[in-house]
Parts: C-alpha cells; structure tokens; sequence
C-alpha cells in the first residue's frame, strides 16, 4: 500500500481532486444520477404507506423477543456467508486472472456459473443431497454411515448460500486483477520484498475496493435470500417477511422490510467504513496485461481446489437435477425442451443487462469522480433494491404502476424496470472498482488536448473501464437468468422464463419435470458466460 | 489569455453537459425501446374474447384445463401463474385497475381474503347448483372445483394404521414427541388450525397448538416435504393433504414406506378444503369469466382433475356424479367435519395465533 500511495501521490489533489480547480459535475449527470437513484424511492415510500396503514400489532410484531432472535440470526448468517465467500473468491479470482493453472478460462466459466442457479433449487439440492437419508448417506450406508451431521438449520442455509453467492466476489475481484498495474508489483519485488510480501502489501491492499464491492453484494444477496432459508429451515427477516405475505399481511410484511432495510442501511456503513482514502488507479505508462505467475509445484493443490469448489456448487446440483431428470424420464416422464422460455430468459437477462449497466453508470462516475456527501448517498441509494426481497420491490412497482402507469403495467417494459431497481449494485460494484482502478488524469489528459467530454468518455473512460461494464453485466445477466418474483408478478401475462417454467414444477412438486429447465438454465448461462470470458479475453490482447 | 481560459472552461461545461445529455437519453432509449417491443407485443388484435386468469394452482396441473376451454370456445386465455398467497397480494394492490378477469386459488381462506375485500362478484344460481354448499362460499361469491382432504402420512415401516390415534389429539400425547413434522407457513396446514379454531374455540386451538409444539415439531417448507421426510424416517407421521402420497409414489415407486390415515373422529384434522374460483370485481367480461367457471365443474374437467389421465392429479371432484379415482377413499366414506369453508377467511385470527404460540416467526 505505502508504494502504491507513494507511486501515484504526486497526483493527489491536482487535476480531479476536490482542490478548487476541481471542475462541477454538469446539471445533466446530476439529472441522470438523481432520476436512477430516485427509482429506489418507491419500493421506500411503498413500505413506508403500507406499514402506515397497519394497526397497532405491527408494533406486536416487531417488539416481540423473537424479532430480536431473527435479527440475530441473520446478522450471523449475512457475516458468515459474506466472510466465507471472500475466502473463496479470492484464491479463485487470483488462480483463474493470475496464474499458469491448465484450463484457466475453463475454471473461470464452471466456477461462475453457481451463480445462476436460483436458490430454492440450490436448497432442494443440498436437501437432497446432504439431507437426512439423502443421496450422500445412501451412498455412505454401505460402509455403515447411519446418520450425517445435521443439515437444517445454520449448516445448510450457509453452505447453500455460500456456494451460490461466491461469484459476486469473484467477479468483481477478477476485474481488479485484471486491471492492476503490474508495475506495482514489479517495484515492490524489486525493492526487495518477497512474493508473499509483495501479495499482501501491495496486490490485496489494491483488491480492497473490488472485495468491498463484492462482499457488499454477497451480503445483501444473503439478506434478501429467501429459497435457501426457507428449504433449510432457518429462519431470517426476509423468511419473516414472506410468511406475512403468505397470509395477506401486507402490512406487517412492509413493516418488516423496514427493518430489514435498516438492516441494510447498516451493512452499507460498515462498508463506507472499509473504504481507505487510497487512491488505486496506475501512475503513468502504457497498461498492460497482468503478468501470469508459475504455479510450480502448487498447480495441483491449486486444481484441487477449483475442482472442489466445482464439484460441490456446480458438478453436486446439475448430478442431483440429472438424477432427477433420469428417474423421472425412467418413470415415463416426457422429456420436453422448454426453447422458448429460455429464449425469453435470454432476451430479458441480456436487455436487464445492457439497461442497468446504462443506469449505473452516471451514479457510479458520479460518486467516483465527484465525490461528496451527496453523490455518495445517491450511489449508496441504489443499494436498497438489491437488499430487499424480491416481493417487496415487486409488489411496489405493482402499486405504483397499476394506479399511476396504467399502461405500463405488465409489459416487458416494467419487468427490465423492475430488473433494473432490483439489481443495480450488481452492475454499479463492478463499474465502481474499474473507475477507481483509472488514473483520472488520462481522462484530464484527453480533454486538455481538446476532446470533447463526451469523447473522453467513449474514447477513454469506457474502454478503460470496459473489463468492469463486462463483469457488471454479467452478474446482472446471471442474477437476472434467475429471478423469480418480479417476473412472476410483472412480466406480460403468459410470459415464461426458465425461472418461472421451474418454479412452477417444484412448486407443485415435481421435481423430475423441473430438471429439464433447469438444466437449460445452467446451459444458456454458461454460453452467456463463455461470451463473456471471450471478450474479457479479447481486452487480454 | 484569460478569455482563452474561459472559453476552454465553457466548452468544457459545454461538453459534459453533452455528456449527461447523452447517458440520459441512451438510458431512456433503451427503456423505451423495450417499452415499444412489449407494446407492440401487447397490442390486442381486433378483440377477440379473452379471459385473464391469475392462477395460484400450477401449470402443470391446471394448464390443460385452460387449453381445453380455449379450443373448445375459441376464447384466447391469458394466465398468469403465482403463488395463490402472492396473487392474491397483487389483487389487493392491483384493486379496480386489475386485469385479472378469474382469480384461481389453493385454498378457500385466499378466496375468503378476497371476498372480505369486496373483490368478488355473485356468481349466478346454476353455477352455485352445480356444488355441494359445503364447497362454496355462502356470499356465493367463489365456488369450489376440486377438493383435498387433510390426512396423516406415516411411515408404514414404524408405524401401522391402528397405532394412530382417533383424533388430533392424540398427537399431543408425549409418545409422539419428535417424531411429527408440519408446515405450519403452509396454507393447507393454516386452514386447518382456522377449522380447529372455528371447530372448537380459540382456547382449545391454542391448547392443542402448544401440545404439539412441546412434542417438538420438526418445521417443514411443505407438504411434499413432509411427506418425503416421512418415507425417509427423518419423521414417522406429520401433517399432509392426501394427494402428495401419490405423487411420492409415483416418483420413488410403490416401495416408497408412507400411507395416508384419515383421522377416525372426524375432527378438524380430517377437513376437506377446496381449490376453488372466484370472479373479480374488476373484470369487464364477466359473462366470459361464468362461462370459464361453468367449463371447470363440467363432467370434463371435473373427470380430468380426478385422474383420468396420464399424469393422474388425484383431487377429489366436487360435482356429484363424478367417479373418484381408484386409489383414494371416496369422499362419502370419510368422516369430516361439519364446516362452512367461508368460516375459514379468517386467517389473520389463525395467524395471531401462530405467532402467539410461537409457531410462526
């Protein structure tokens, strides 16, 4: 950290810094920031009238002990799921960006695509899997395993989340790796420090806003996850929330989701408070590609570990959802292609994709290059979707478009709307740790040889910050691939995705007739990803 | 020199105001874009009758029904497929501006939620005529067309029919202590405590609810859960409706160690719900929407959801004259409760309760 602080001080305060010649951000940018930033207010101001409307048992409800052994939990689990996916994401960012592991872009593919597979189905699977009398213990009972730890309970829900949520990290790590000036490190082993040393005092201190960002969204995932917590029976907020509505108790359940936002709010502080002061972008010279590291001896605890992380978060869900499919064909089952649901899966995946990384971008360039108290509280702003369950964002744009924007209400239009209030972080973090990763004074540089901002912007900042829209879009495409309430409640009437196509058969518990989507929605994600990765790969020539 | 400075200042100011200017509408377009793709995917054909139905009950078990009124009318169905606890939110938000025409529900307490709301309309005489008036609502505001009964599942492999006892009661005896699994965020398993409650009075219920939770319950996300944990030994009996067995079996195959027990007494615990429909205040087809529900309690649909089919629903027909599948214990030859489902709307007592207790969070 002191050589990347002492490599770019010189720039501090000049040019883009909060010095006086620091220039205005335009009326527009504002306007632009302001009205994405806006859209988090209804699903507020919603909660807020609904919760007006409860009687005096909201108050019941939320005194109660229990509330406070709910809120105990959850905090645990959001802590727990969001330490353990920083301790996995981390190596495999590293092993598939930095190092000479065989099939590198392979691992990095399998090792994303966890990430699509919605969590009721994730919960089914390890239920299955690792539950009493699963599949695991009947494969162990011939070697006299009768019973296997308990599953239910916080086991099960942090391991499901964990291995579905992960990606977040990765991600937005693997785009600050491959950003990272290889210069810095260069300097440090010349110095003198050693790999080791050089790992922790230079590369890890400069991931710092990358593993904030993710962390922030693996935390707020696990908040607003509903299908593995309530598979694996554990009860947190948003459990609480869905069991009011359940029961028609919209308002108890808008009470609820106050809190639970509250809850948010906080996670959003502590993450503020990880934020240094440092400044993280390159100091001068070309970019180049990250420098690929020898893994000697170490490759094959390195596949190792990759190959276990796939087996349990990819190979143990598709093994399980084929066993499904193979008895259910066996029991004459008929195997039926669901291509049009997974046509319209890719087409609102790709265009909830495009629109968000288009929304984030003014709050993000504003909070990063103009930074303040209220351009901060803007970005920060964008957070509550992503935090809230997905029911609640839905039955607000529900309310508001049914009574305001009549003729918006159930078209496509409002769905990648709802998309957008629903996974705009997902898009922002990424953006976020490319834009820090740029040295402001190229964009300076540009414009004080007569670009126009704008061209700044396309000819500089975008392509700079490319690697960071591409990783932004994918996690938006991948979590989008998976969404179920708002699609269920928003999307034109008779408008079926895979989402929706396998929660209708799980839901009424046919579990052989879910595979097939399921299966297809694996399949369709990871030639989304292998998009992906080959235009990361082009950026990498 | 200064005037330099100044003019490269506003072009500057110039440019990102361009700038905005341009994330702005590229933003817009891409919205509008969309919003012009659906519209015009929207946009009806010269009208052609149509119904607009939000259904709680799955595609795969009642999208035939919807494809079979559409050939046989030529009325387009549009369905949209929820949760019934979730639809039935989205109604209440939706309220007069609603484009749903038919609300289809899991359960007689959605309806009843509904119906307490003023959302449903009166149905005419002869399609109330067509069922039971156990199955309907006495507002004649939502009718039945399928019916489920509550039952026991228990592990054939621990436990035989005779070890059950008579009634719910029974169960909070301390012998049964963890070896009962229930649902109780399941709507089924909250009509059933909205029948003790109606039943035998609010005290009893809480009475019974705290028996069974201090035999320790093991908490389930669902009645097929259960039912697999039950053939699993994870549970040895626990609280179901009856057609999740066939289905298990169906799956795992006849081996699979669970049958159904319809409690003796007669009591709460042998209530027979219902899947029924209701027609919204807010649909502008009304005559449509009655047509729709005179096609489900035909001898057609109502055969259909009996079974008599491939991939058999087992669900109890409610119209009389109508055979009941094979495998199930008619109807006639299970003691029930003598309930009016409309007493069960009143799930927010139920849910004070669970909470209460300390059942539900």
């Amino acid at each position: 950290m002191a050589i990347a602080r002492s490599k770019v001080g010189f720039l501090k305060g000049k040019l883009w810094g909060r010095g006086a010649s620091a220039p205005r951000p335009p009326a527009l940018l504002w306007l632009a920031a302001g009205a994405v930033a806006a859209t988090m207010l209804l699903p507020l101001a919603y909660m807020v009238v609904r919760t007006l409307g409860a009687g005096s048992e909201i108050w019941d409800l939320i005194l109660r002990p229990r509330t406070a052994a709910i809120l105990g939990r959850t905090i645990l689990l959001v802590v727990a799921v969001t330490a353990a996916c920083i301790a996995l994401a981390l190596p495999l960012a590293w092993l598939t960006v930095r190092s000479d592991i065989p099939g590198r872009r392979l691992w990095a593919i399998l090792t994303a695509l966890p990430l699509v597979i919605p969590s009721f189905v994730g919960g089914y699977v390890v239920v299955a899997a690792l539950g009493p009398r699963g599949l695991l213990q009947q494969l162990l009972a011939p070697l006299g395993v009768e019973r296997l730890p308990e599953i239910y309970g916080f086991p099960g829900a942090f391991l499901t989340i964990t291995l579905l949520t992960y990606p977040y990290v990765m991600f937005t790590v693997r785009g600050a790796l491959w950003r990272l000036d290889p210069a810095l490190e260069e300097t440090a082993r010349s110095l003198g420090i050693g790999a080791r040393g050089t790992f922790f005092r230079v590369t890890l201190p400069h991931l710092r806003p990358a593993i904030a960002a993710g962390g922030l969204l693996a935390a707020l995932y696990t908040l607003h996850d509903f299908g593995a917590v309530s598979l694996l029976r554990y009860e947190t907020f948003t459990w609480a929330i869905y069991i009011q509505y359940e029961t028609a108790a919209r308002s108890l359940a808008a009470g609820l989701s106050l809190l639970l936002a509250a809850l948010a709010l906080l996670i959003l502080l502590v993450e503020v408070g990880t934020r240094g002061r440092g400044r993280y972008y390159r100091g001068g010279g070309s970019p180049r590609p990250p420098s690929i590291v020898p893994l000697g001896r170490w490759r094959w605890p390195a596949l190792a570990f990759c190959g276990l992380v796939v087996a349990l978060a990819l190979a143990l869900p598709l093994s399980v959802l084929g066993y499904w499919l193979a008895r259910g064909i066996a029991a004459g089952e008929p195997f039926r292609l669901m291509w049009g649901a997974a046509v319209n899966s890719l087409y609102v995946s790709g265009l909830a994709a495009m629109v968000t990384v288009a929304a984030a971008l003014p709050v993000t360039f504003l909070a990063v290059r103009f930074l303040g108290r209220v351009s901060a509280l803007l970005e920060r702003s964008t957070y509550l979707g992503f935090a809230l369950p997905g029911i609640v964002v839905a039955l607000a744009l529900v309310f508001f478009a049914v009574n305001y924007a009549r003729p918006l209400y159930q078209t496509l239009g409002l769905l990648i709307f709802a998309y957008v209030v629903l996974f705009l972080p997902a898009a922002g973090g990424s953006i976020r740790s490319a834009l820090l990763q740029i040295n402001p004074s190229l964009e300076e540089a540009a414009r004080s040889l007569g670009r126009r901002p704008l061209r700044v912007l396309t000819g500089v900042t975008l392509p700079l910050v490319r690697s960071g829209l591409l990783a932004g879009g994918a996690l938006v495409f991948l979590t989008t691939m998976k969404e179920l309430p708002a699609t269920l409640l928003l999307s034109p009437t008779g408008f079926k995705t895979l989402a929706t196509s396998i929660w209708g058969s799980v839901s009424e518990a046919f579990f052989a007739r879910a595979a097939t989507p399921a299966l297809l929605l694996v399949l369709a994600s990871s030639l989304g990803m292998a998009i992906f990765i080959f235009q990361e790969r082009r950026q990498e020539r | 020199m200064s005037s330099m400075r100044k003019g490269r200042a506003s072009a500057r100011k110039n440019g990102l105001f361009r700038l905005g200017m341009v994330l702005l509408v590229t933003a817009a377009s891409i919205l509008l874009l969309g919003l012009a793709a659906c519209s015009a995917q929207a946009t009806p054909r010269p009208q052609p009758l149509s119904l607009t139905v939000y259904s709680g009950r799955g595609e795969e078990l009642v999208g035939p029904a919807f494809q079979q009124f559409q050939q046989a009318t030529g009325i387009e169905v549009k369905v949209r497929y929820g949760s019934t606890s979730e639809l039935a939110t989205t109604l209440l938000e939706e309220g007069k501006n609603s484009p749903a025409d038919v609300y289809w529900a899991q359960d007689a307490g959605a309806l009843g939620a509904l119906s307490k709301a003023g959302r449903l309309i009166e149905l005419p005489e002869d399609i109330l005529g067509l069922v039971d008036s156990k199955f309907r609502s006495h507002r004649a505001d939502w009718v039945g067309i399928t019916g489920r009964a509550r039952v026991m599942i228990y592990n054939t492999q621990k436990l035989k029919e005779a070890d059950l006892p008579d009634d719910i009661w029974g169960f909070t005896d301390a012998k049964w202590k963890g070896r009962i699994g229930w649902a109780p965020t399941n709507g089924s398993f909250q009509a059933f405590v909205t029948a003790l409650r109606v039943l035998e009075g609010e005290a009893r219920a809480r009475q019974w609810l705290n028996g069974i939770q201090a035999n320790q319950p093991k908490t389930y996300p669902s009645n097929y859960s259960i039912v697999i944990a039950v053939g699993r030994g994870e549970v040895d009996t626990g609280f179901v409706n009856h057609y999740y067995l066939f289905r298990a079996l169906k799956e795992e195959g006849e081996a699979f160690p669970a049958r159904n027990y319809y409690p003796r007494a007669g009591d709460a615990g042998a209530l027979i719900n219902v899947a029924g429909v209701g027609v919204l205040d807010s649909s502008k087809n009304r005559e449509v929407a009655f047509r729709f529900v005179r096609f489900l309690l035909s001898e057609v649909v109502q055969s259909f959801f009996a079974g008599d089919r491939p991939d058999d629903a087992f669900e109890y027909p409610l119209v009389p004259g109508v055979a009941t599948h094979p495998l199930l214990t008619p109807l006639d030859q299970i003691k029930t409760p003598n309930i009016d489902l409309a007493d069960l709307s009143d799930l927010e007592g139920t849910l004070k309760l669970l909470r209460e207790t300390g059942v539900l969070p």
